[in-house]
């Protein structure tokens, strides 16, 4: 029945079906003073009723032209060609990663990364929080970054080890490329970067659920903010956890709001998760951890990974990107190229 | 901050009065259900449902802190810039100057390799006074399997720092501000932390020691949920501890032998490797840190000591701040001791792996 889909309190439902209004239609077919007296509620609420069903019911006209959309809030997938072309991508500083990833992390998607202790994850966290910073004159998007950390592995020191690193590069790149420019400076300071990142400790579930729902409003008011890194998604959900199907809904309301942020002011979403193990087909695999409906919750799964000694990332499940794997390390300066490959790549 | 009461966020008296007689009491519990399940229950518009969560989400959230203030908190408040110097140079270099405040670090080991010594000796350096390079606070050491010596602890402070405790009276100082418990449980292990917790709000404690966490865990619960779930408690507990009292908590951990040799793959890796296995499969155990992958994941540092070839060697086997480096070490007298300050850099999972070559010491299970 279309009135149960409309999202007011289940006690007005109650009403509006006793009283005989099953449809949508014959709410809008109503007038106001008629609704307000067979549901005995106030004229205000009973306008509000009506407010509500005329917005579900999407019943819009076209004008005649082609152009206009049947349904309201849609986009032709022509128009969003133009958009994906330009869309903006932050680059994770080692070249065969971003060549899978066609130019980098990707703004306005979720993008999950999850491997074993110690491959890498919070390394990639942080190179892109200060990658996000690099200003448009380099190729970067001038943005600042929101760092969510869970676990308390954010250590202050790595971070400017690694914005030391991101400036001497720039630097370098300057005085390859811009030698018309006398002896650019690169403006910035290490302490400039380490500001614009912007730091959340969260101790339990719900001081992150609470977060993600308020991080609306915090980037409304920080319009700069281009990345957000949540490290890791995992930690808290993994934890005393008795109700496995509360934690599923509550994982995909945090991902879906999470969605709607990356959609709205066009930033990159970096989930971080753990890994566990799973009985599969006999043995046991690895598997990134939270389960399986999670895992349909990302747009981008990247998954990291030992082969032999070398460092490697995967594409898991991405709607746009080839699954292929690339390989990277991890070194003083941050995600650099891996130093097997005999080949010099310029930044 | 998730146990805060509704009735006293400001929220608008009729929706908090309607929160109440659902019995939704806490922030946890309002933000424990999704959205619509909310207004099913509540009995209001979507609406207003929305904006009860986000005004109660905001006040719900941590606050926010930029990555500069961070650092200058660090540099300003703590001594060393947030680091316990351990005196073993290489190590301490690696470690951007020591034992890091405010995380979990972790030493693995088999038995015998020296894990207590360290212990030993990092409990002496934290109660020393500033002026020689300590915390000049007070150390908790819970020793679990009663391995706590303290004639080696006055030995050790004896032959590495022979002008403080050949003073009158200092060695009973130092010694004075060591605080030895002896839980047998892990009920009495939580009971001792929520103590402990409230003598680090008074700021005396300046290091806390759980030797080791292994045996806790281990002697109590039979293998499987139950065991994970007790030990994700009593790790977010210490992790939080560590956090919000700033200090330096370091963990040691046992090893366990797995068999087989083959290391855990991916799906997509399954497929590609199983072309290239040998035809006999090979039943060498080796050894592995207890305690499993979540607790893997939840230290910050990790310290492998291993034997090889009959050396001793210390790695850092995980660790975001320092490259992978070993360092091979002996014990002495004077506790753990680098015979070579410059580590040598091990590529690959290696860095993980945990030997136990060369030396005399029975650890087959």
């Amino acid at each position: 029945m279309e009135v149960g889909m409309l999202p007011i309190s289940a006690s007005k439902r109650g009403k509006l079906l006793s009283t005989g209004y099953t449809t949508l239609l014959s709410i809008s077919r109503a007038s106001l003073a008629d609704l307000a007296r067979d549901l005995q509620v106030s004229e205000d609420e009973a306008s509000e009723i009506m407010k509500c069903a005329s917005k579900t019911s999407t019943l819009d006209l076209s004008t005649g032209t082609h152009t206009t959309t049947v349904v309201n809030g849609g986009q032709t997938a022509w128009a969003m060609l133009n958009e994906e072309k330009f869309s903006l991508h932050i680059t994770t500083s080692c070249v065969d990663l971003d060549n899978i990833l066609c130019g980098g992390i990707n703004c306005k998607e979720v993008t999950e990364i999850g491997g074993v202790p110690g491959i890498g994850k919070t390394q990639i966290g942080i190179q892109l929080a200060v990658n996000v910073q690099i200003p448009p004159e380099y190729g970067g998007l001038g943005g600042k970054a929101i760092y969510i950390d869970t676990e308390g592995s954010f250590m202050v020191e790595r971070v400017l080890q690694i914005a030391e690193a991101c400036i001497e590069d720039m630097s370098e790149y300057s005085n390859h490329f811009r030698k018309d420019f006398q002896a650019s400076e690169v403006k910035m300071h290490p302490n400039n970067i380490l500001e614009n990142i912007f730091y959340f400790r969260v101790c339990s579930y719900t001081e992150q659920i609470a977060l993600v729902n308020y991080l609306d409003k915090f980037i409304t008011e920080h319009k700069d903010v281009k990345i957000i890194i949540i490290d890791s998604v995992t930690f808290h959900f993994r934890q005393d956890f008795d109700d496995m199907a509360l934690r599923t809904r509550l994982l995909s309301a945090m991902a879906l709001k999470l969605m709607k942020l990356a959609s709205k002011f066009c930033l990159a979403v970096v989930l971080l998760n753990q890994v566990t193990t799973k009985h599969i087909d006999g043995s046991f695999q690895l598997t990134l951890a939270l389960g399986d409906s999670w895992s349909h919750s990302c747009t981008n799964r990247i998954i990291l990974f030992w082969n032999g000694n070398d460092r490697h990332a995967f594409i898991d499940k991405s709607p746009s990107l080839k699954s292929a794997s690339a390989q990277y390390s991890v070194t003083p300066k941050g995600i650099r190229n891996s130093t097997s490959c005999k080949r010099i790549k310029m930044m | 901050m998730a146990n805060k009461v509704i009735n006293e966020m400001g929220l608008p008296k009729s929706i908090s009065n309607i929160f109440t007689a659902r019995n939704i009491i806490t922030a946890k519990d309002a933000l424990s259900h999704t959205e619509f399940e909310l207004m099913e229950l509540l009995d209001v518009g979507m609406s207003e449902v929305i904006s009860a969560i986000s005004h109660i989400s905001e006040i719900v959230s941590p606050p926010s802190q930029t990555a500069l203030l961070l650092m200058e908190q660090r540099v300003c408040n703590e001594s060393m810039a947030g680091h316990l110097p351990t005196r073993l140079k290489g190590l301490d270099e690696a470690l951007c100057g020591g034992i890091p405040f405010g995380v979990l670090t972790e030493l693995v080991g088999p038995a015998g390799i020296g894990k207590t010594q360290f212990c030993l000796k990092l409990s002496l350096l934290a109660s020393l006074p500033a002026n020689f390079g300590g915390l000049d606070g007070h150390v908790i050491y819970i020793d679990v399997e009663s391995k706590f010596s303290s004639k080696r602890l006055i030995e050790i402070g004896m032959k590495s720092f022979p002008e403080i405790f050949h003073k009158k009276g200092m060695a009973q100082e130092m010694a004075g501000r060591i605080l030895i418990l002896r839980p047998t449980s892990l009920s009495e292990f939580a009971e001792s932390l929520h103590q402990i917790k409230i003598s680090l709000i008074h700021q005396h404690v300046k290091l806390l020691i759980i030797d080791s966490m292994a045996a806790l865990v281990l002697g109590e619960y039979d293998c499987g949920a139950s065991r994970q779930q007790a030990l994700g408690w009593h790790v977010s507990f210490i992790k939080s501890l560590a956090e919000f009292s700033r200090i330096p908590v370091v963990v040691t951990n046992q090893v366990r032998s797995q068999i087989g040799d083959e290391p855990l793959m991916y799906s997509f890796q399954a497929q590609s490797h199983s072309r290239k296995k040998d035809s006999h499969a090979t039943y060498d155990s080796h050894l592995v840190a207890a305690l499993g992958i979540n607790w893997a994941h939840a230290v910050t540092i990790r310290l492998v000591l291993e034997a090889k070839s009959g050396q001793r060697f210390i790695k850092l086997a995980k660790s975001p701040i320092s490259p992978p480096l070993a360092f091979p070490f002996n014990i002495t007298s004077s506790g753990v001791v680098l015979l070579d300050d410059n580590g040598i850099e091990m590529n690959g999972p290696e860095i993980n792996s945990i030997n136990c070559q060369g030396q005399n010491a029975l650890f087959n299970f």
